[in-house]
């Protein structure tokens, strides 16, 4: 189960919706029991329609104030411009962390769909996501 | 010297669980020769078949990626410090 906050996905909906027409990306920094404390916006160093990644440094720096804080980086989100919010196989093979919630935004339809998922090994799990008003 | 090198989550399996190894050599592509010649599975992770570094890794020589400072070749001294950690990429069906 992934936690987020209203303002937390409205903040992911921006950033993806800022990137277009290139898929939009960035990390997820909050606690093992999956409750996102921030949300951490990056470039889409491929800057592509169909691919993300996020910058290196940011990834750098973001680890780094994590542990600093007692935090972990536990996922990421990104768009999908023309495509529903399912994993890729691309996304499947380049998922870097069996504990990492993968959350992906669908900009193909309004409103914003928003699903979360585990990839453990090759095998995409749904999970929930429950969205606080906080 | 020792030049520490930091292990991500994803790799402690192949490194027995250590989150921090020491390494030596004067380039990245040496120092991380040496912990794979350790640890053997980490190689695959780490390197390309043709000793180039593996596209879905980041490698870091205390703050900057070593894409920009000659791959393999990076040189590192004594002090630095150096980090691995997966490249979070992916993209849409095409």
């Amino acid at each position: 189960m992934l936690t987020i906050s209203k303002r937390q996905r409205d903040a992911m909906i921006a950033t993806c919706v800022r990137a277009l027409p290139d898929e939009g990306c960035g990390l997820l920094v909050g606690s093992n029991d999956g409750v996102v404390d921030e949300v951490v916006p990056s470039e889409n160093v491929a800057h592509s329609a169909k691919l993300y990644e996020i910058d290196s440094k940011l990834l750098l720096r973001t680890f780094r104030q994590a542990e600093d804080n007692g935090k972990e980086v536990i996922g990421v989100f990104h768009s999908h411009t023309h495509s529903d919010a399912y994993p890729s196989p691309t996304d499947v093979v380049q998922a870097p962390d069996p504990a990492w919630h993968y959350l992906l935004l669908s900009l193909r339809l309004v409103p914003t769909v928003l699903r979360s998922y585990a990839i453990v090994d090759g095998v995409i799990n749904e999970e929930e996501v429950v969205v606080e008003e906080a | 010297m020792a030049i520490t090198v930091r292990i991500p989550t994803v790799l402690r399996p192949a490194t027995g669980g250590a989150a921090t190894l020491l390494g030596n050599g004067a380039t990245i592509g040496e120092v991380l020769g040496k912990i794979s010649a350790d640890f053997p599975a980490l190689k695959p992770q780490l390197f390309n078949d043709d000793g180039t570094l593996h596209r879905f890794l980041n490698v870091y020589v205390n703050d900057d990626d070593v894409r920009y400072l000659g791959g393999v070749d990076a040189p590192v001294g004594p002090n630095d410090d150096v980090t691995l950690l997966p490249a979070v990429a992916g993209g849409a069906l095409s």
